[in-house]
């Protein structure tokens, strides 16, 4: 996938970011917030970020990637508007997660991890949400689909497909 | 600054309103000043870790003052010096409910017997066994205890700084715990000089970013201190030389929910639930195919039948039981004849499972054990931080070997192999992580040889589950209605109206809609 | 430093009790197999091959992260750590390739001489592998991923000298990897080629480019010189082979030495016999450059010619 970071239209998030990473070059362990902040105000680590923050924590570019590439919520491509997480934790995944990724996965078009080319959905396959009571779930942004069945699918996915 | 006399205050202010709400909402039981929720899948259960979830507002710190929340805490601080703590904590026997089972006690008692200019407490809630979610239901239904819990400590060995250190995967408990941590600064039971005493002590939370190995002690630490949580190797014990080398705390949520109530009721109290070993309850969250699946918390010795059945309600769509998986990738499978084992540290280790944090999935007829085990091993390696050789190297090539097994292309020695490579991972691996990686395989080699036997030598799932060892068959009693060729998602279905189908096995992708598709009445499509 | 007394394969040794178990063996010249263990980095305990038996203990440890304590009793070689180790060397040895006849490691590898002393070899499979990632943008190093055994002596070589840090690891699990920069080649990296990641890898996956070729590491002898071009006096290897100097290797970077590629130019300059050129990165190229330019004496020179050529125009007259 092929994207640049435009820094003239992302100018005012650059300044709000550059605040936050200011206001905590003080912290020991700062890294890990200000690549959390990143990922959140960006919705992934543009490598111009990447750079601000080895200028101003003194922290070497390597390390920094180390760092990034280690942990799975950081990612160094854009995310979709929508992004929808498959719990594949052993209860979800013993009540068939891996047929409703799969449905979903037809459905986008995509696979797990990547992103629809209108950058509307991202699929990610994550680790037990912690509602296997519930099993199969599905997270879509911050909302919870429960017990869902395959046949649901798509019913779920054009809810948001309609959005603008 | 609060007083101890102000805290009462609170508590008989608010006490009544908390009631009268919960009156009102009918599902709870106020008796001698004991509040409990009603259901029968409750009154099975001993709540101690759970004793406030579902009861009070989270949200609201007076609430848990209500429940005499900070009274241990302003009781400790004002009454008792930092070794009684000690005493009470060893005397106790409260042991860490993340899964080792170490004695809280006396993990405290060698950072409290260290000098240092700082030390610090850390509250493990990276909590990311799947199919666990303990921990993520006492944070967001009563983060104020373990607040309290950490102060406790933090009081004990003489540490003025705490850390929570949340996954990422649980912004709700984040959000809670943000305003908990607020309030109970606000009010002064955390912050400088709490309770008049002197007693100092910050709580800040830090987040993680996706990684199950940071749940690690040593790998969370690195990760506080901004790096990549890669284990560190054992040269110094934590509570000498942890956080920034300094002397460090860490236990899990469900430990440190105990603490105050461990105070509050007293050691005797809390040595009379449980075992002899394995003192007081375990938060456990029954899920799989049980029918009634949720958190439940019980003393320490319960038989697993216990659990499974007369709480959990047995398994769904009468089913046959086939095993329960406990401590998550870090555990093992428990077969059916060992179901009447008692859940406590000892028993589950002598089993060759382990207690870990507190999963339990429940697994029936249909689940393939060489699947399971496969899936655990795909966790691991997903998660294996890459450091040391055995784990790296050995849960890839133990993987791939399963992977050959569930699609029928296992070999005779995969058996031997995956027992081999088994030991060196045990044996060697840097930390408990890598230590336990082998546990599921283990154990289902060991209750479940036959069925890692029958792909192998008779390429055939004994369970029905593995898709490249089934197929769809329609028999004989095919009425020819056609609803499974319009349901098959690959047209590979022929056949004329009312006569019998055939589904063509070259194209099949094996997905079953044919089976959901066929009338209940007809049945003529089989899986074998 | 109180002493302590330990049996170490049935030998008796009193030793200071804040050494590792590795560091007491090295006395009784038990050598521990270990390949991420350097006595000058910081011990880390990844590649777990220095294993031991401790009389007492259900584990197995790691005897480079082990103190000696009073009385203990360890076997170096007993059947189950020669069993595990073993293993351990096996997985290497399935993840890495099957190419020592034309390595430029081999006979140096530690890899190999485990494998060698345990009787282990490579087997075929048609499983994953490291992958197949080799840096060759560099005249001085090349990178070759797909040897890593991931011990991170480089990344923490690299890290001791404090304006350097160039080297990490990324990724995590399997495809865990070392990188430099933000995953940049040699070239486009900030690495300036000091060699000190070189002097530390115990396997192919760091070569010094400008060995490759001449010499396989039992030919031809090697003589140990300290560089001339500043205080530090760093070590090098010259290597001949019939006679003529063909290279020249950075020895390992003790004693808090930084190890520079300017010394290493000049002591090969100073000692090879026919150098090859020698190249300068500008702007994150490497560009082929003169000896003056590269040992940046050029103003030197020039006016050291100068003066030579006042003088003899002086003479003349």
């Amino acid at each position: 996938m092929e994207f640049s970071f435009d820094k003239e239209k992302n100018k005012e998030k650059i300044e709000i970011f550059r605040m936050f990473v200011e206001q905590n070059k003080e912290d020991k362990g700062a890294l890990m917030p200000v690549l959390q902040e990143a990922q959140i105000i960006f919705g992934y680590l543009p490598l111009e970020m990447l750079q601000m923050i080895s200028k101003i924590l003194f922290v070497p570019m390597s390390e920094i990637y180390g760092v990034a590439t280690f942990y799975s919520q950081f990612s160094f491509i854009p995310k979709g508007d929508n992004i929808i997480s498959i719990c594949l934790g052993t209860a979800c995944y013993v009540k068939g997660a891996t047929i409703i990724l799969e449905e979903i996965e037809n459905q986008l078009g995509i696979k797990a991890g990547n992103t629809t080319p209108d950058l509307k959905f991202s699929i990610d396959s994550t680790r037990c949400l912690g509602d296997c009571s519930l099993a199969p779930v599905i997270l879509i942004n911050e909302n919870v689909y429960a017990k869902v069945k395959k046949e649901n699918v798509k019913e779920i996915l054009q809810k948001y497909r309609d959005e603008v | 600054m609060i007083t101890i006399e102000k805290l009462e205050q609170i508590k008989n202010y608010h006490r009544p309103f908390l009631e009268e709400r919960l009156k009102e909402s009918a599902n709870t039981t106020i008796k001698d000043g004991n509040i409990a929720l009603n259901d029968l899948y409750y009154n099975k259960q001993t709540r101690i870790a759970l004793k406030n979830c579902g009861i009070i507002n989270p949200g609201n710190i007076e609430d848990y003052i209500a429940v005499d929340g900070y009274s241990a805490l302003a009781n400790i601080l004002m009454n008792k010096s930092k070794a009684e703590v000690i005493e009470d904590m060893k005397a106790s026997n409260l042991r860490g409910r993340g899964g080792a089972g170490f004695p809280t006690g006396k993990k405290w008692e060698e950072a409290f017997k260290y000098n240092a200019d700082q030390k610090y407490m850390i509250c493990n809630a990276d909590e990311g066994d799947p199919g666990a979610f303990m921990d993520r239901s006492i944070l967001e239904n009563d983060p104020h205890s373990v607040l309290e819990g950490m102060a406790i400590g933090g009081y004990a060995v003489g540490a003025d700084q705490g850390f929570i250190y949340v996954r990422a995967e649980y912004p709700t408990a984040v959000k809670r715990l943000k305003i908990a941590i607020e309030q109970a600064k606000e009010l002064g039971v955390l912050g400088n000089n709490i309770f008049g005493t002197g007693f100092n002590f910050d709580i800040k939370l830090k987040l993680g970013s996706g990684a199950f190995v940071c749940g690690e002690g040593t790998a969370l630490i690195e990760s506080i201190e901004g790096k990549r949580g890669m284990p560190r190797t054992k040269i110094y014990r934590t509570a000498h030389k942890g956080l920034w080398q300094k002397p460090t705390i860490i236990n899990n949520v469900e430990t440190y929910a105990n603490v105050p109530v461990i105070f509050q009721k007293g050691v005797e109290w809390f040595k009379s639930i449980g075992t002899e070993k394995s003192p007081g309850t375990k938060v456990f969250s029954l899920v799989g195919k049980v029918e009634n699946a949720g958190l439940v918390e019980v003393p320490m010795g319960m038989p697993l039948r216990e659990i499974v059945y007369d709480i959990g309600g047995g398994i769904q769509n009468g089913k046959k039981f086939k095993a329960v998986q406990t401590g998550g990738p870090s555990g093992g499978c428990i077969p059916e004849h060992l179901i009447d084992t008692p859940v406590d540290f000892e028993s589950l280790g002598k089993i060759g499972s382990i207690m870990g944090s507190g999963g339990m999935v429940v697994m029936d007829e249909d689940t393939c054990m060489v699947d399971i085990a496969r899936f655990f091993l795909e966790f691991t390696v997903d998660e294996s931080c890459g450091k040391c050789i055995p784990c790296r190297e050995g849960t890839k090539r133990m993987l791939e070997i399963l992977e050959r097994i569930v699609e029928g292309k296992g070999e005779e020695q995969d058996i031997e192999t995956l027992e081999t490579l088994s030991e060196t991972i045990t044996t060697a691996s840097l930390c408990g992580l890598g230590q336990t990686a082998a546990n599921p395989v283990v154990t289902t080699l060991k209750y479940f040889r036959d069925e890692y036997e029958a792909h192998i030598k008779d390429h055939k799932c004994p369970a029905g589950s593995c898709k490249s060892l089934i197929e769809y068959f329609i028999t004989e009693k095919c009425i020819g209605c056609g609803m499974c060729a319009k349901a098959c998602p690959v047209q590979c279905i022929s056949g004329k109206p009312k006569e019998l189908h055939i589904i063509n096995k070259l194209a099949c992708i094996k997905c079953g809609a044919c089976m959901e598709a066929c009338p209940k009445k007809v049945q003529a499509v089989i899986k074998r | 430093m109180a002493n302590v007394t330990v049996t170490i394969d049935g030998q008796k040794i009193s030793v200071p009790k804040d050494l590792s178990i590795l560091e007491a063996a090295k006395l009784l010249d038990i050598e521990i197999p270990a390949l991420c263990y350097d006595p000058n980095l910081e011990v880390v305990g990844a590649c777990r091959l220095c294993i031991v038996e401790i009389e007492g203990s259900k584990k197995l440890e790691t005897s480079c992260s082990t103190k000696v304590k009073e009385g203990m009793n360890i076997f170096t070689e007993s059947e189950k750590v020669v069993r595990i180790r073993k293993g351990i060397i096996q997985l290497l040895l399935d993840s890495h390739p099957n190419d020592c006849l034309t390595c430029q490691k081999a006979g140096e590898c530690y890899l190999q001489k485990y494998a060698y002393e345990y009787n282990l070899n490579f087997r075929k499979h048609n499983s994953a592998m490291r992958p197949q990632l080799i840096d060759t943008s560099s005249p001085y190093i090349l990178k070759d991923d797909s040897k890593c055994i991931l011990c991170g002596k480089c990344v923490r070589t690299c890290a001791q000298v404090s304006d350097r840090k160039v080297l990490s690891f990324s990724d995590r699990g399997y495809d865990t990897k070392i990188i430099c920069d933000e995953d940049k080649n040699l070239e486009e990296s900030s690495c300036v080629s000091c060699n000190r990641c070189v002097s530390v890898c115990p396997v192919g996956a760091l070569i010094d480019k400008r060995q490759i070729n001449k010499l396989r590491s039992w030919e031809g002898n090697s003589l140990t010189v300290n560089c001339k071009s500043c205080q530090y006096g760093c070590e090098f290897e010259i290597k001949s082979k019939n006679n003529k100097n063909v290279a020249v290797v950075a020895k390992s970077p003790s004693n808090g030495r930084p190890l520079c590629l300017k010394g290493r130019l000049t002591t090969e300059l100073l000692y090879v016999d026919n150098p090859e050129t020698p190249y300068s990165k500008i702007d994150g190229k490497f560009v082929e450059t003169s000896w003056t330019e590269a040992l940046n004496i050029e103003d030197v020179l020039e006016k050291i010619n100068k003066l030579n050529a006042d003088k003899s125009s002086l003479g003349d007259d």
